[in-house]
């Protein structure tokens, strides 16, 4: 019988590039008195200070599912070890699983989306990314890995700001943004974050898909935020007015919004068929979305081809019923995407 | 959920009155006879022993989960997520066969009919022989699941991609069986001459020793776990579905376009199956709690326990046929003598 959402026991992805900091954030994570025991998934034993009898070593074994679908990867490891874990049920409130530094986070991901027994017992919480504010631009331009990671993020730890001049913290902020508006950015010194902004986030957790807005802008309209380009007027706080603009030539993400409504006959259709046609590109996907006769919110989400969505409450009588759409991933066929978004909308 | 209600289903007949109700008291994974003597494995640290009279006694075999057993009526093997290999015997005692000098979990063990023994670390299954030096095989990746064969020292060992036989008393190649997708449990026919992997995917796939010609058994609605040879290997029994199936195996050509009998259809998934050792009789265990005793031949039903909502985790014969046990994930268990 599946548990309901919230006695499923979150799982935290944590993810960044060799040397970012992941070691640093979970020892954090582990020695803070926070009366919580936490079982970790790790790569490589011993680099944990902690002395844990959960804490288990795994081979990171990515596999194809066997549908025919090539992006459809799974940790075939996870899997078995999650089996174990529900053993111990009862001895543990989370899970973290630390990915290497040249992994991609998807198939951990993926894992908690098809694997039916893994879904019924866990939850995935969020993909926390750790990020060295003193490399990452390069990474960035040399390692499609460290993109990937930014890009999927839901948090992203800005780690080592003390290594980088204010410039340059901009300056890679800005790259960071330009990959993945959406992900809550912490600035950290030795991974010095509160746990509350890394752990029990609910990033996948439908019912709260709604902090869709970037994450850098309040009242802005992000799509057309290049009246800002070029200012860079070395400000540090939390908004980041006056951030340079950085476009990844690789990765973006595209914003899609309209308060006419949409018709699900059509929408549904063509929202199924761009993951199965172009879920290599697309990362991640998020959406809210107003349907025409419809009073309740549909809310989806996806990673790569994965989706799954549902009703989620009604509309709010003082609410816009808006639908709002994110696609995070490399090369998005935006124009493509954008006319057959309109296409959806009840003429 | 609701109770079983018995007036909805008047042709069932029932046997619940005579079964002995086991508190156990503690989280089931399987159980295993030993003698007339019901082990109950827990999740964690212990094996509940139940006796004659239905008196339970907790034995204390891991230090942690129990991730895997097997039983050949004479001893328990239990490996668990403290490294450890382990053996229960019948006067209770217990030793420790191996240790993981890195503490990593013991994911599947195997029993071989002369004392032998394997047991898989990560992607490294090891085997030792009731006489002789312990062995090793590195598989392609992490081990899904061992099984040896009922003649030969030769083992089974399941992983992505497929399954690989190896002799470990032998300086040959070890034998790879491929198949796209990740392989978890893996059984042989008693006759030798098929072998069965249950994947990740809900489908099971089996290939002809003789020609490795490839069956694949599918159409499962869940991931199969529980896989039970009946008496004289004419079929095997699986979960996975809202009814008991069984592929057929009494032709040379086993289940090779042939439909599998569907057998003791519930509104629940069948969770774990138990043949019985002689006779063509079958114990299901379903997810709502349900235990049925069915007659292969024409699918008749006896049942054992109601629907209590709790899944069946454990099912298991003596190994003379005379004896059933069985427990539910929460440690709700029974004995029932025939």
């Amino acid at each position: 019988m599946p548990e309901p959402s919230s006695q499923k026991i979150p799982v935290t992805v944590l993810t960044g590039y060799l040397g970012a900091g992941k070691t640093t954030l979970l020892n954090r994570i582990l020695s803070e008195n926070h009366g919580k025991k936490y079982a970790v998934i790790v790569n490589e034993f011993g680099e944990i200070g902690i002395d844990n009898d959960l804490i288990i070593g795994a081979d990171e074994e990515v596999f194809e599912m066997n549908n025919g679908c090539i992006c459809c990867t799974v940790r075939g490891d996870l899997v078995r070890i999650m089996d174990g874990l529900m053993k111990r049920k009862g001895k543990f409130d989370a899970i973290i699983v630390e990915t290497t530094g040249l992994a991609d986070p998807a198939p951990v991901a993926q894992t908690f989306f098809v694997d039916e027994d893994v879904q019924k017992n866990a939850r995935l919480d969020a993909v926390v990314t750790v990020a060295d504010a003193k490399w990452l631009s390069d990474r960035l331009k040399d390692a499609p890995e460290a993109k990937n990671q930014i890009a999927f993020a839901d948090v992203i730890v800005l780690n080592k700001t003390d290594l980088v001049s204010k410039p340059e913290l901009a300056e890679v902020e800005a790259r960071i943004r330009g990959i993945n508006p959406y992900a809550k950015l912490h600035r950290t010194e030795r991974c010095k974050v509160e746990l509350a902004d890394v752990l029990e986030r609910g990033a996948f957790d439908l019912d709260r898909i709604l902090d869709i807005e970037p994450d850098f802008l309040e009242a802005d309209d992000h799509d057309h935020d290049h009246h800002h380009h070029g200012h860079d007027h070395h400000h540090h706080h939390d908004h980041g007015h006056g951030m340079k603009h950085y476009h990844d030539e690789e990765m973006q993400s595209l914003s899609l919004r309209t308060d006419k409504a949409l018709d699900p006959t059509k929408f549904m259709p063509w929202l199924q068929n761009l993951v199965a046609t172009e879920g290599q590109k697309i990362l991640r996907s998020k959406g809210i979305l107003a349907f025409a006769g419809d009073d309740d919110r549909y809310v989806f989400q996806g990673v790569h081809m994965m989706l799954e969505g549902d009703h989620q409450r009604k509309w709010k009588e003082d609410e816009p019923r808006e639908s709002r759409l994110v696609f995070i991933g490399r090369e998005l066929p935006e124009q493509a995407i954008r006319d057959g978004f309109e296409r959806c909308i009840v003429s | 959920m609701s109770e079983f209600d018995p007036g909805e289903v008047p042709s069932i007949a029932s046997m619940t009155d005579q079964v002995r109700p086991v508190p156990l008291g503690m989280a089931v994974t399987s159980v295993h006879f030993l003698g007339d003597t019901a082990h109950f494995i827990g999740a964690e640290e212990n094996v509940a022993v139940v006796g004659g009279e239905g008196e339970v006694s907790q034995t204390p075999v891991h230090g942690g989960a129990i991730l895997c057993s097997v039983s050949d009526g004479e001893r328990i093997v239990m490996g668990g997520d403290d490294g450890k290999l382990v053996a229960l015997n019948a006067k209770g005692e217990v030793s420790t066969l191996a240790t993981d000098p890195k503490r990593r979990w013991i994911d599947a063990v195997a029993l071989h009919s002369d004392g032998a023994v394997a047991w898989s670390v990560g992607k490294t299954a090891f085997v030792r022989p009731a006489k002789g030096e312990e062995k090793s095989f590195d598989a392609p990746s992490t081990v899904g699941g061992l099984a040896f064969a009922p003649k030969g020292l030769r083992l089974a060992i399941a992983h992505y991609g497929g399954a690989t036989l190896w002799f470990p008393n032998m300086a040959a190649k070890p034998e790879f069986l491929e198949w796209a997708g990740s392989h978890h449990a893996v059984t042989f026919s008693p006759d030798n001459k098929f072998l069965v992997t249950a994947m990740h995917e809900p489908a099971l796939h089996g290939w002809r020793l003789a020609d490795n010609r490839h069956m694949r058994m599918s159409g499962y609605p869940g991931r199969v776990r529980s896989m039970s040879w009946s008496a004289g290997g004419k079929g095997l029994a699986t979960s996975g579905a809202d009814t008991v199936i069984i592929w057929p195996f009494n032709s040379k050509d086993g289940p090779m376009g042939k439909q599998p009998a569907m057998l003791a259809p519930l509104q629940a998934r069948v969770a774990v199956v138990a043949c019985h050792p002689k006779d063509d009789i079958l114990a299901a265990g379903y997810s709502d709690g349900t235990v049925l005793m069915v007659r292969m031949e024409d699918g008749a039903e006896i049942l054992l326990r109601r629907n209590k909502g709790v899944p069946v985790s454990a099912l298991a014969w003596n190994a003379k046929g005379t004896l059933l046990a069985f427990a539910d994930e929460d440690g709700d268990g029974g004995l029932l003598a025939f």
